[in-house]
């Protein structure tokens, strides 16, 4: 099915709150997940007959299992604060987009089921049944949710609208209405190491096919090694960096980095993606097997350290996640963390961020650039929602901010920011993240772009930016398929590394 | 015969909001938050999280960031009635501590402001199209009670006089289990029931906000997961398999 057609959205100089448009996106649907694709996950093949019962049981389970859940669904003031920022409605119209909307679509079932009020009088505290409708209503706009936590900044409690969308489509899964894309993703890294279902020989051969193409480019032997065992970094990076554009090039220039620092390192077959859709669908198991692999590949290679390379909601889990879930990290006193962190190099932070690792080496003067080799470029960054919201870099708050920034000033000449209210903790989404990544979904994911496309179009006007680089394979990917709908070229995306890249003097060839 | 009605009504909805918070509290607590998942840039020590949650709680400090004007009525109406009830502990203080005797003309003003804050966040929920759509019956009976409230409280002050002695007996009273007569004053009844419904409803409806906000892991929780494994009880057990 091709997605009905629409009208991409028009930019404006300053951005305005767009009047409400009930319904507009509701038709706005992902692919439904196929039997074999949820069965693999442990998941109902198809809509069980008793969905509404399994679906309160699993909202029940899900109270007890998370915080965040209860106190979200009970702290909510309809105070509005929460209405004009998520980027989703910005570009649609859509009042279902509003967080605040969006949460309510399960606040009102977690009202009827398990609150005094909601039992008692339902229509006076907005209390709702979950009638087969509100079922493909939580389908559809928990689908056009990036869980990229904009609204969690404003929110005056916190309300995280990611962690509501998150327990939502747990419990499409858990009732057999899962979807497609995440869902598909996540049987395949289990079965072969990757989301893009890429086998070790193959990957093996773009590999070699890479240290060819940079030996032709500067006539140095950089290496691209791919399960070296005693190598002391294992990097960890999304799939798509093997071989789409224009993220094989930020992929060149980690290689680069290492290269010029004299750092030993490898990739894994076995762990041959950074991903982890298991945060997209809310699932910790899922997302705690999938980062297993991590440890399992680290334990086996035996490196010492653990880099991440140019991915937002990947970093998220790395950074946040990956110390809980397999003891990458420090801290960890049982048998299970200790393992692992007896043999990580405690000098370096675990996991390490690509960005923190090229911005020590500059710091301490390990890398030579030529910066006038990024002179044609003008460039912006865009702060990946995952990066800026759910993750830091560096000793301090906010190095996540200044850290790819610093790379980005150090490697080239030519750098502009974007407004104020669209960078740093208030950045917009791309329009792609939280398993939206799909054709199915290019409706969404071009109105959702809307606000990032007006902030860029400005630096663009005003400054001449032919550059925007971000360090997340979604937003490469996302802005890749949605600037030409802008009128913008496609070429204007590219990682920090790509910038590296261009600039990092290897030495002598 | 008020009287009786009224002291069995405040012992009651004391019960019910003392009991019911608790309960809610302690569930809160109880609930395990497994993952790290502060708003970031959060800070990395407890002590920053302290000053954080300090700046949510005292000056809604997200908010701020969010809409002015929501902020602006919001504080009116938060600062205003804590200046309310700080005004009101001479009904159940005796002596009355100096400070709250200092503060009691601030108190009168307060009781404008407090209405004021709560007129102004209710015109919302008519004029602006977004909060109007999001606005349940609910939200508006919590208005119009808390207005309510300070209107008979208001109407008290500066139009029909209660013997507010009479009625600081009354409360001292019931603290002291010791019932004292209740004026018969139909403003003050209706102040006092308010008063009272508002106390019950408390630990079921959106007032959660209150407890919830000191819960809420995006806000209280350290930026340090690389430095110390945070591991929930249920997740641990996933380890053992």
């Amino acid at each position: 099915m091709a997605a009905a057609e629409f009208t991409t959205p028009e930019m404006k100089e300053f951005a305005e709150v767009p009047r409400l448009q009930p319904g507009a996106m509701a038709q706005s649907k992902p692919f439904l997940a196929s039997d074999k694709m949820n069965e693999a996950l442990g998941f109902p093949g198809t809509l069980v007959p008793d969905w509404h019962e399994k679906a309160i049981g699993r909202l029940g389970e899900l109270l007890k299992k998370y915080r965040s859940l209860k106190v979200y669904l009970d702290a909510c003031v309809h105070c509005g604060a929460c209405t004009d920022k998520c980027h989703y409605f910005l570009g649609s119209g859509d009042p279902k987009n509003m967080p605040v909307a969006r949460q309510d679509l399960l606040r009102g079932v977690y009202r009827r089921h398990f609150t005094l009020a909601g039992k008692l009088m339902p229509k006076l505290v907005g209390a709702q049944e979950l009638t087969r409708e509100l079922l493909d209503d939580w389908f559809n706009y928990f689908h056009q949710c990036s869980e990229c936590r904009r609204c969690s900044v404003f929110c005056p409690y916190g309300i995280d609208t990611a962690e509501i969308t998150m327990a939502g489509r747990d419990i499409l899964d858990t009732v057999g209405y899962g979807q497609k894309y995440s869902n598909e993703i996540i049987g395949k890294v289990h079965k072969v190491g990757n989301n893009l279902g890429l086998p070790g020989p193959a990957l093996l051969d773009t590999l070699q096919g890479l240290e060819e193409d940079v030996k032709e480019d500067t006539g140095v032997d950089v290496r691209y090694p791919l399960d070296e065992k005693g190598a002391e970094v294992l990097l960890i990076t999304p799939s798509a960096d093997f071989f789409a554009e224009p993220h094989v090039e930020s992929l060149i220039g980690y290689g680069k980095v290492f290269h010029a620092a004299g750092i030993s390192w490898t990739l894994s077959s076995k762990a041959s993606e950074a991903a982890n859709f298991g945060m997209f669908i809310g699932s910790y198991e899922q997302m705690r097997q999938v980062a297993l692999r991590i440890r399992e590949a680290a334990l086996e290679l035996g490196a010492k350290r653990i880099v991440v390379g140019e991915c937002g909601h990947a970093w998220r889990v790395a950074y946040s996640f990956w110390n809980t879930l397999t003891g990458i990290g420090a801290g960890g006193e049982d048998p299970f963390a200790l393992q692992l962190q007896n043999q990580l190099d405690p000098a370096h932070k675990q996991p390490t961020h690509i960005c923190e690792l090229t911005w020590d080496l500059i710091r301490r003067g390990a890398l030579k650039f030529d910066k006038a080799a990024n002179d044609h470029r003008v460039i912006t960054f865009h702060d990946s929602c995952n990066v800026a919201r759910a993750s830091r870099m560096g000793d301090a708050p906010g190095g996540q901010f200044d850290i790819p920034r610093a790379i980005i000033r150090a490697v080239a000449n030519n750098y502009f920011e974007m407004p104020a209210g669209t960078t740093h903790e208030a950045t917009f989404c791309c329009g792609g993240g939280g398993g939206l990544l799909t054709d199915e979904l290019i409706e969404i994911r071009v109105k959702g772009a809307l606000p990032r496309m007006d902030a860029l179009n400005q630096v663009v006007e005003r400054h001449g930016v032919n550059f925007m680089a971000t360090i997340c394979a979604i937003c490469k990917a996302q802005f890749t398929k949605v600037l030409p709908y802008y009128k913008f070229n496609r070429g204007m995306v590219g990682g920090v590394h790509q910038l590296v890249s261009t600039a990092i003097r290897l030495g002598e060839a | 015969m008020a009287t009786i009605f009224f002291a069995a009504l405040f012992y009651a909805a004391t019960a019910i909001f003392v009991a019911g918070l608790a309960l809610k509290v302690a569930d809160y607590a109880r609930t395990p938050a497994p993952l790290k998942i502060p708003t970031t840039p959060a800070p990395t020590t407890t002590g920053g999280v302290w000053l954080r949650m300090l700046r949510e709680v005292f000056l809604f400090h997200s908010l701020f960031k969010s809409n002015l004007w929501i902020w602006t009525f919001g504080m009116l109406f938060h600062a205003a009635l804590l200046l309310v009830l700080v005004r009101h502990l001479r009904y159940f203080t005796e002596p009355v501590w100096f400070w709250v005797a200092w503060l009691q003309p601030f108190g009168i003003y307060a009781g404008f402001a407090m209405v004021a804050g709560l007129l102004a966040l209710w015109a919302r929920r008519f004029l602006v199209e977004r909060v109007r759509y999001i606005s349940t019956v609910s939200d508006h009976l919590m208005l119009a009670l808390l207005v309510g409230i300070g209107a008979s409280g208001l109407g008290m002050k500066f139009l029909a006089h209660t013997d507010v002695v009479a009625v600081k007996a009354f409360m001292l009273g019931l603290m002291r289990f010791d019932i004292q007569p209740l004026p018969a004053h139909p403003g003050l009844y209706v102040h006092l029931g308010l008063v009272a419904l508002l106390m019950i409803v408390f630990p079921f409806s959106k007032l959660l906000h209150v407890p919830g906000v000191f819960f809420s892991p995006t806000r209280n929780q350290a930026d340090n997961p690389r430095e110390k494994r945070h591991l929930a009880p249920w997740a641990a057990e996933l380890e053992k398999n």
